[in-house]
């Protein structure tokens, strides 16, 4: 028998089913002395112990069994499952729009891993037509598996290489780009494609669902359905994220990949848009814009691809008492550029400053962001902002501080001069900086107060 | 004329020839002439503060109208574990069904909207279901594995139900025989639901999530009287940890029926066991009826595999309604159509259950998986049609339809015409196979309809989300060592006491056992005193008086350890037990006062009803001596009434 028969068991378990010779995915009656038990034995997740067998009795159940209690164990049977969505080619429809849908990986496109005992991604054009065959009313779909990463191990060379794919794509005439990611960093990806991909021509669209798919419930393929209903008729061609408006099944929200935050560990509507309003609202059959200021769709096939990006760049998250050492480790680690997110309009405590000063002498480019997440930098309005700005850093308005971050790292990859990098992170880009927030912007619902239950209770969220 | 009875006279014909017995006139014979046999799941809830996977509190209820927020969902099918989409689950994904929960935010939190994970199960829920399991003598699992349940009718909000076997293989004991048990486990519960029209469905999440043990037993139970008598004693077994819910739709049951050659079919939600014997009774005839039909469909069909029904779309305007809905149809922009069921002549008006015919069973399937509402359909065999025979007449006509055929006609809006077909012709061609799988929903008359098709294995699912939870030895013999007494034991020795019978389902339902056997050992009271004083007085009382909630049944312990002390009789606990159960903190004294008790010699009794005799003579209508010492009695009862036993005032009125 090979260790693929022994999938996930170790030590004691993996003993005890050589010895009775009994594979996992066989059928087996085991005698034990808390009684006798009857099923398939499953795979185990290798982060649990070693000294239980996982077995599948017959009204569908999982139990453990302790391998110490077996008095006797006799395989009579063997069934392997064959976990499969049923895999239909997507059909084509003469007439509906061209998307590409980009695989990264994350709970979009997952099921069920013994190994991990978690979800894992799993997806082609077949098996989601099989899942969702919705999507083939919305357009012709082809997909590219370019990574098979959670959201949490992408990073620059990830960006990069989807910022390349996506332009050749658009150099073959493709109508819509859709990417599927995890979620935790789905934010950070739709920056670095925000600045790598320079006024593209059709939507790019990055979607991804907080409920994996293997669950009815999921939010997954309603997530599909309106990003590919935006990639293929929609008429804003920028990246964008589309998740759930709110947690209700209902419309999902397209926000700018340069004002957009995961702000829930696990809500559906995790997805908000930061110091502006959301770019628009998309349901499975329409896509209405709630700002005019978008980059609209062309007939045409250009675009830039700038995929640089510079690797020592670091987020510092101040805190009190934060101690200088912190900045000048960064600095002697050979750390190029630090986004500070700041307390209040953008402050950090006085024993940082001699390292501050360090810092930007040796040449590191230092940018203020604030830990408020909403509202602007103001260093003028107290003696300390002014202190740190003489002191060389930047304040960067009210960019979001992961956003400064990938802004950063894009920057310092195409330049290190001082001014020119400076110039580069404070141009706006698609509205990452912002000229004037607007008053309906902030809005954080705070629940227990008359006027928002009110709301709550009217309007499904 | 002819026509319009046939209907009536056919469903009295094939009744009799299914040979249906009513259950009253109903013997052991009658049932294993049919094969009947029977499972339960019984399901209870746990008397915890919170609920099984997050924090909110347990057992707090809300209306149905009152509510804090709603949000609307929709479930799709998903594969199991072996790989299989389960037959439910695409059922239930046809019916396409908006999904509305209504959220009060005391007792549903983000979990209950499944927009955050599991939290650890509740501990104190796990011990409960382990010293159940006990009881049942079941196998305790070494590890739980929290299980993934599909429900795709949006009852759970995450289209799951988490679930986890605690036991398996075990055994509970009725009075005469042993029913084997299949397995334990713990789960939590479901939404309630507020209703369910077209296709809108409403839950309210209050119920959601509380811990609750699900019983499963082997077929083993052979008459309905048997059913409900097992479901008596898990829920006995149940109670006598003290430890569950006991309120309105605390336990509740699926009952599994079957008759030979039939199909296990699932009655869902029995909420009272008096219900169980008539369902099961109804169940096992309609099986038996659904194979009759298929032997009478069998021998006009010779080649099943190659019936086929057709139909055709009907103009509207031709169909004249005998009732006032017809307007209301073409308001909504209905279609109709017209299915012809070739040789299916006295099969739509065959009996099926009391008042029920087979074409019964087409129309609540309409409803359920086509969502359309009834009356969604008529047919040629209509005890009562809702169109005129002209009308009739033009779709049988039009429909070239054949003397021994079979017509329905049916209405819906036009999106659901496609699974209306489909789910006629489902339905015929298993009239050639006999009994459907599906689940049942049931009525108080004891006849059930149609809720969904029977779910199999392939809907469970490893709980990603949580780990393995393993159960050592040595707290499992902590918790096999303080279990209490088995209800079949407190059975046998309420018998052995002479207790009266009819008391024990009060006492054994209301887990009074341990407190009688207190009172018997304890203060030596006579138990069929103690029996009839809790399963008689008590019984009535609660019915009439409004209990405290202080109120426990351990008060009575005191109060007859009271008139032990003061060597009071008896007899006085009667006149005390209303009052110690609206105001169980008053003290002894208190309560004598209250009930006007006075102390008294024999000597004085003997005045008083020397007295009391010669009034009677004054008064007396009449002579006869019982008039005279009932009157007596009446007089000094309430005066002897704990100084003397009154057999004895008996003795001294005669």
């Amino acid at each position: 028998m090979s260790e693929d028969s022994f999938q996930g068991y170790k030590g004691d378990a993996l003993k005890v089913l050589k010895d009775y010779n009994v594979r996992v995915w066989g059928q087996v009656d085991i005698e034990t002395n808390r009684g006798s038990f009857t099923g398939t034995i499953l795979p185990r997740s290798e982060s649990d112990d070693d000294f239980h067998l996982v077995l599948k009795i017959p009204t569908g159940y999982n139990v453990g069994i302790d391998v110490h209690t077996i008095i006797s164990m006799t395989e009579t049977g063997y069934k392997k499952a064959n976990y499969k969505i049923p895999e239909k080619e997507f059909p084509y429809t003469e007439g509906l729009p061209n998307v590409k849908l980009f695989g990264t990986g994350g709970t979009i496109a997952s099921r069920l891993d013994y190994r991990t005992g978690a979800v894992i991604p799993a997806f082609t054009p077949g098996e989601l037509y099989g899942a969702v065959p919705e999507l083939a009313d919305i357009c012709n779909l082809t997909t590219e598996k370019l990574f098979a990463v959670f959201s949490e191990n992408m990073g620059p060379e990830q960006y990069k290489k989807l910022a390349i794919s996506i332009g050749k794509e658009i150099e073959n005439g493709i109508d819509g780009i859709v990417i599927g990611h995890g979620t935790d960093t789905l934010h950070h990806t739709a920056a670095a494609l925000t600045y790598m991909i320079k006024n593209p021509p059709v939507p790019i669209v990055m979607v991804g669902s907080q409920r994996s798919s293997d669950r009815p419930s999921s939010d997954a393929a309603l997530n599909l359905m309106h990003a590919n209903y935006t990639a293929a008729h929609g008429h804003i061609a920028e990246v964008m994220v589309c998740m759930f408006g709110p947690t209700s099944d209902d419309y999902a929200l397209l926000h700018r990949g340069t004002r957009v935050r995961k702000m829930h560990s696990s809500y559906r509507s995790t997805f908000r848009t930061l110091g502006d309003i959301p770019l628009a609202k998309a349901t499975k059959k329409g896509v209405k814009p709630l700002k005019n200021n978008f980059n609209p769709r062309r007939n045409d096939n250009n675009v830039e691809i700038l995929p640089y990006f510079e690797e020592k760049v670091s987020i510092v998250y101040y805190y009190p008492n934060m101690q200088p050492d912190i900045i000048d480790s960064l600095v002697e680690n050979g750390y190029k550029g630090i986004v500070i997110a700041g307390t209040g309009l953008g402050h950090v405590n006085k024993p940082l400053y001699p390292a501050i000063e360090r810092a930007a002498k040796k040449g590191v480019h230092i940018y203020m962001t604030v830990q408020t997440l909403w509202g602007y930098v103001h260093m003028f309005v107290y003696d300390t902002g002014r202190d740190l700005m003489a002191k060389g850093i930047v304040p960067a308005e009210n960019m979001l501080p992961e956003v400064a971050y990938i802004k950063l790292g894009w920057a310092l990859g195409q330049s290190n001069d001082p001014e020119e990098v400076k110039n580069i992170m404070l141009t706006p880009i698609n509205d990452d900086i912002t000229d004037r927030e607007p008053y309906n912007g902030y809005l954080v619902y705070q629940g227990g107060l008359d006027e928002v239950e009110e709301f709550i209770q009217k309007v499904r969220k | 004329m002819k026509s319009k009875s046939y209907p009536l006279e056919n469903y009295r014909k094939t009744k009799m020839e299914i040979g249906y017995v009513p259950r009253k006139e109903s013997t052991q014979k009658t049932y294993d002439r049919i094969g009947f046999m029977s499972g339960l799941e019984v399901h209870q809830q746990l008397d915890t503060d919170k609920k099984l996977f997050c924090r909110c509190p347990a057992g707090i209820y809300q209306k149905a109208d009152d509510y804090d927020a709603e949000i609307i969902r929709h479930m799709r099918p998903t594969l199991s574990e072996l790989g299989e989409y389960d037959g439910t689950a695409l059922m239930e994904f046809k019916t396409r069904k908006n999904i509305t929960y209504r959220l009060k935010n005391i007792t549903a939190c983000t979990y209950d909207v499944d927009d955050t994970p599991p939290f650890s199960v509740n501990l104190d829920a796990l011990e409960i279901a382990l010293e159940i399991s006990l009881l049942k003598k079941l196998n305790i699992v070494v590890e739980v594995h929290i299980t993934r349940k599909q429900y795709l009718d949006g009852s759970i909000p995450t289209g799951f139900q988490r679930t986890a076997i605690i036991g398996v293989e075990g055994e509970i004991s009725l009075t005469n025989k042993k029913i084997r048990l299949i397995q334990l486990s713990l789960e939590e519960d479901s939404c309630r639901e507020v209703s369910d029209i077209g296709h809108n469905r409403i839950y309210r999440t209050d119920r959601l999530g509380m811990p609750l043990i699900e019983t499963v037993t082997y077929p083993d139970m052979v008459n309905p009287d048997e059913v409900a008598e097992a479901c008596q004693f898990i829920r006995f077994l149940n109670r006598s940890t003290g430890k569950v819910k006991t309120g309105i739709g605390s336990a509740r049951q699926d009952v599994n029926v079957s008759c030979r050659g039939g199909t296990r079919v699932e009655i869902k939600g029995v909420s009272h066991i008096k219900w169980i014997p008539e369902l099961t009774h109804n169940e096992a005839f309609r099986q038996w009826s659904l194979l009759h039909i298929r032997e009478k469909l069998l021998k006009k069909v010779k080649n099943p595999g190659q019936w086929k029904m057709n139909y055709m779309e009907l103009d509207g305007n031709n169909l004249h309604f005998n009732k006032k809905v017809s307007d209301d149809f073409k308001e909504k922009g209905y279609k109709f159509y017209a299915v012809n069921l070739p040789r299916f002549k006295g099969i739509l008006s065959h009996f099926t259950q009391p008042g029920k015919v087979f074409a019964d069973e087409i129309s609540e399937r309409l409803k359920v998986i086509a969502c359309i509402e009834q009356p969604n359909m008529t047919h040629s065999e209509a005890s009562e049609p809702l169109i005129d025979d002209k009308s009739m007449a033009y779709v049988k006509n039009t429909m070239n339809t054949k003397t021994d055929d079979g017509v329905v006609i049916f209405w819906g809006p036009d999106d659901d015409i496609e699974t209306a077909l489909e789910t006629i012709e489902e339905r015929c061609q298993w009239a050639f196979e006999g009994v459907p799988n599906e689940t049942r929903k049931s009525f108080s008359d004891g006849t059930t309809i149609f809720e969904r098709v029977l779910p199999g294995a392939d809907r469970m699912y490893p709980d990603t989300d949580s780990p393995p939870i393993p159960l050592k030895d040595e707290y499992i013999e902590k918790l096999r060592k303080r279990l209490p007494d088995e209800a079949i034991n407190a059975y046998r020795q309420m018998k052995k006491w002479d207790i009266p019978e009819d008391t024990y389902t009060y006492i054994l339902r209301n887990n009074i056992y341990p407190v009688l056997k207190k009172i018997v050992e304890n203060l030596k009271y006579e138990p069929k005193f103690v029996g009839t004083l809790f399963g008689h007085k008590m019984k009535y009382i609660e019915k009439k008086y409004n209990r405290s909630i202080n109120f426990q049944y351990d008060h009575i312990y005191n109060l007859l350890e009271n008139i032990k002390k003061r060597k009071l009789e008896k007899e006085i606990i009667f006149k005390m037990l209303p009052v110690v159960y609206e105001d169980p903190e008053k003290d002894f004294e208190s309560i004598l006062s209250s009930i006007n008790y006075k102390e008294i010699s024999e000597k004085e009794l003997a005045e008083n009803l020397a007295f009391l005799q010669k009034q009677y003579e004054n008064i007396g209508y009449s002579n006869n001596n019982g008039a005279r010492s009932n009157w007596l009695m009446g007089q000094l009862r309430f005066i002897a009434i704990g100084n003397f036993p009154l057999t004895k005032l008996k003795e001294m009125v005669k």
